[in-house]
């Protein structure tokens, strides 16, 4: 009925992708060419790096609700059945609305273009929901999962092409056209209740800006016992979804090395160019931000999890090995310099991913052409 | 000066059914075959023989209008049954029946000194009508080389590391001598080096290892150290210009053999090998051998694919189908037209895989374990997306994911510079196995070298 010439031909790439998500096809291998093919697929590479998300989805969970008791004034168990399941009524409807809105463009796509829809997806429509606010309205999930995909990729010619990374620019959407939704006290969702006397929702980047700007000259200090070095590694702190936890993140690093489907060198080079460029300005200490110990970076915020789930994106990245190291090493130095050197921005993760991804084809340009020159310098001796 | 290489990169696929090195005691195949089709650069190829006519070994069968001094020559003497034609008369195959006692035709033949002095001029001409031409392959494009060449060297690589490789030093056992003969030949077109590369991991065999006027290096490595692209890359890579010649150990025995002898031996020791071969062994025929003798009553199941050739550069053969021109193994390996409920998630552990992707259990099982592995493609075809994993099978300064965009988009200028000279599909076909997206890496490649060759 969905091959050529039937009813529903114009479906056929739906129902395709329904038939190989059921049973891998039993195609073989063509009459010349490779007789055998490796066992690895793109949909097993793409639900590998799912899979590495899952240690942050559930933290995120768990954390959600963490948060709202905390500012409620309850007092409950950071791995109870309170937290999980307030959490999981404010965090599942958004993963839900990601995946069904960017499911809908991808197939859309895929009957208008003719093209089999393509499991980048997979990846995108769990990243969008970990980089968000638990506060967001679901609307606005919709319009930027939507936005990413169309505008971030298919614009480009679909998965594979595009230039920037689909989930990063579905954020920086959200960013820019609904700022009050996706700053400020947005992190810790109420849920209706009024928060205790004394509660502030503010992030750690919040309370660092304001030591500088309030002429405080002690972020350590302000950012108090509940921001701890401890804390915040381990990520019982208010954030987007999914990126509190640094350890969480490191535990999908560990999954994303482990099978080789994540560059190691773009995300330890993320991490050291960011240590870099904090240590610069532990030297320069010209304010207070600045003079935050350069460890502190690596916890706060977003760049655990940007370093490990967003830069690594193979197709938005460098993609020559040279070109990964100074890629990761950018990011990392560009993320803390906006964090310290722009207060517009609290974090700079997402912005210095969006840049660098632009410029990595540069990168590689370089040391492709590199590699073209020792080519031709061998033809003359 | 000779070198030696340590190879890192690369890719060893172990399958099971490798070929004892025993000798089948089974007939002769009843016909054989010469398709111009083994022959990547022929363009026009012209019969010189009808249905109905009788030939000895030796006997030019075929020629290309394009490069009208080369002879193709029956393998056997007989009687030609069948000239089988493909669309727009196109020809296929051409199918010679074997007399019971094979008749050579006579060429001269020469003593050692006779073959020291003589010169290049007189040693072409006799290699051209005797049939050995075609064993020259010239670099860059993978083709027959032209005769008028005078490549900057001369390459042969001793050893094969493709899976379920022949083991040449025991299919060319006690040929020292033709294979002195060749390179003294060889030697002559060239103001450069005959190079003979050795496999360091193994013992030199008797047969290469003593050959004097080469230049002898070793190589280590996984797969594709044994490929004479990835060597002739460290050792004397093709730069624009360039003319490199590679010839295959049994290429140089063959080419001996019609100066010491006087005659076209086309007769070899083929392996045949596989996890479905009931019993794997080497069998002793002639090139273009019909497959039905070896596999008849040597199955172990009826579900198969037959390969002329290895698991990765082979072509797929009927039941009823030849041996290729430069093929000494015949590959019998499962179908694989099986779908698989969730196979895209399940863990699988068997099925052997350059990557450690979620359920991919192969790294576990340690380099010594054999594969059975069958021609599902594992997925389907989707964009480039998974990056740096190529360089990693390719030892060769070359970004692969580059060059196959460059032809893909037809760009000569970058095709040149990103090194389109210096492979032919056999170099890159690892990338071809372990692609994520299952592109036809080998068809790019062609497509490329046919680009660069023709405009």
């Amino acid at each position: 009925m969905f091959e050529k010439g039937g009813k529903l031909e114009k479906f056929y790439y739906l129902w395709e992708a329904n038939e190989t998500f059921l049973f891998s096809p039993a195609s073989t291998a063509k009459k010349t060419g490779v007789q055998i093919r490796d066992a690895i697929d793109l949909k097993r590479m793409m639900m590998t790096v799912v899979i590495a998300m899952i240690p942050c989805l559930i933290w995120g969970i768990f954390n959600v609700g963490h948060q709202h008791h905390l500012a409620v004034g309850e007092t409950v168990a950071f791995f109870s059945v309170d937290n999980l399941l307030f959490g999981a009524r404010w965090v599942l409807p958004i993963v839900l609305v990601s995946y069904a809105s960017g499911g809908i463009v991808e197939a859309a796509f895929a009957v208008i273009r003719k093209h089999p829809i393509n499991e980048g997806f997979l990846v995108t429509g769990m990243l969008v929901p970990l980089i968000v606010p638990p506060t967001i309205p679901l609307w606005q999930v919709a319009l930027a999962t939507i936005f990413g995909v169309v505008v971030g990729k298919e614009i480009f010619g679909g998965t594979g092409m595009n230039v920037l990374n689909v989930a990063m620019t579905a954020r920086a959407f959200l960013y820019f056209a609904y700022p009050s939704q996706i700053s400020g006290e947005v992190w810790t969702q109420l849920a209706g209740e009024t928060a205790v006397d004394g509660y502030s929702g503010a992030t750690a980047l919040a309370i660092a800006q304001n030591t500088v700007t309030s002429g405080g000259n002690d972020v350590v200090a302000a950012l108090g016992e509940f921001f701890s070095l401890n804390n915040m590694f381990l990520g019982y702190i208010p954030g987007s979804i999914g990126e509190t936890s640094t350890l969480m993140a490191l535990i999908g690093a560990v999954i994303l090395i482990a099978t080789g489907v994540g560059s190691w060198k773009i995300i330890v080079s993320v991490f050291a160019g960011a240590f870099a460029m904090g240590t610069i300005f532990n030297l320069a200490d010209a304010n207070a931000f600045m003079a935050l110990p350069a460890e502190y970076h690596l916890v706060i915020g977003g760049l655990a999890f940007g370093a490990v789930f967003m830069a690594t994106d193979p197709v938005s990245a460098a993609q020559t090995e040279t070109g990964k190291w100074i890629y990761g090493i950018l990011i990392g130095m560009i993320t803390v310099l906006i964090r310290v050197v722009n207060p517009a921005y609290p974090e700079g993760i997402m912005l210095a991913v969006l840049f660098m991804n632009v410029f990595a084809p540069l990168i590689d340009y370089y040391v492709v052409e590199a590699n073209k020159k020792r080519r031709l310098s061998r033809a003359t001796v | 000066m000779s070198k030696i290489l340590k190879l890192k990169k690369g890719f060893d696929i172990n399958l099971a059914g490798k070929a004892e090195k025993t000798i089948a005691d089974s007939p002769l195949s009843e016909t054989f075959a010469l398709k111009p089709t083994d022959f990547i650069g022929m363009k026009r190829p012209k019969l010189l023989v009808a249905e109905g006519d009788n030939v000895k070994a030796g006997t030019p069968v075929l020629y290309d209008k394009m490069q009208e001094d080369v002879m193709y020559c029956s393998p056997v003497s007989g009687e030609i049954v069948e000239v089988k034609r493909g669309a727009k008369r196109k020809i296929l195959e051409i199918k010679i029946l074997a007399d019971k006692e094979i008749e050579y035709e006579t060429f001269e033949s020469f003593n050692v000194s006779d073959v020291n002095s003589m010169s290049r001029e007189d040693a072409q001409a006799h290699m051209l009508k005797g049939g050995v031409w075609p064993n020259i392959i010239q670099r860059p494009y993978g083709v027959v080389a032209n005769e008028n060449d005078s490549p900057k060297a001369i390459f042969i690589s001793t050893f094969d590391t493709h899976p379920l490789a022949a083991d040449l030093a025991f299919t060319l056992n006690g040929e020292a001598e033709a294979f002195q003969t060749g390179i003294s030949i060889l030697k002559k077109f060239t103001e450069g080096d005959v190079h003979v590369n050795h496999n360091s991991d193994a013992e030199v065999s008797a047969t290469f290892g003593g050959a004097d006027n080469a230049q002898h290096n070793k190589v280590s490595g996984p797969h594709p150290a044994g490929n004479v692209g990835v060597q002739i890359h460290h050792i004397d890579p093709v730069n624009k210009g360039d003319i490199v010649w590679t010839v295959s150990p049994y290429g140089v025995v063959q080419i001996g053999k019609l100066f010491n002898t006087g005659k076209y031996d086309a007769s070899k020791l083929v392996a045949v090998a596989g996890s479905e071969v009931s019993k794997p062994q080497y069998y002793k025929t002639f090139a273009g051998a019909a497959i039905n003798k070896f596999v008849a009553g040597n199955l172990k199941q009826d579900h198969v694919r037959f390969i002329s050739g290895n698991a990765l550069t082979g072509e797929k053969v009927e039941e009823d189908g030849y041996l290729g021109f430069y093929d000494n193994l015949l590959s019998v390996l499962p179908e694989g037209d099986h779908a698989d409920f969730l196979g895209w998630i399940m863990p699988k552990k068997n099925v052997l895989s350059f990557h450690r992707a979620w359920g991919l259990f192969s790294f576990l099982n340690g380099k010594n374990k054999e594969y059975v592995l069958d021609t599902n493609t594992n997925g389907e075809e989707r964009a480039f997306v998974q990056t740096g994993t190529f360089e990693q099978v390719v030892p060769m300064d070359i970004y692969p994911t580059y060059l196959l965009k460059a032809i893909m988009s037809e760009d000569f200028d970058n095709m040149e510079a990103l090194g389109i000279y210096e492979v032919i599909e056999e170099d890159l076909a690892l990338c071809e196995y372990i692609d994520v997206s299952k592109h036809d890496v080998q068809e790019i490649v062609r497509e490329g070298l046919d680009l660069m060759q023709n405009g």
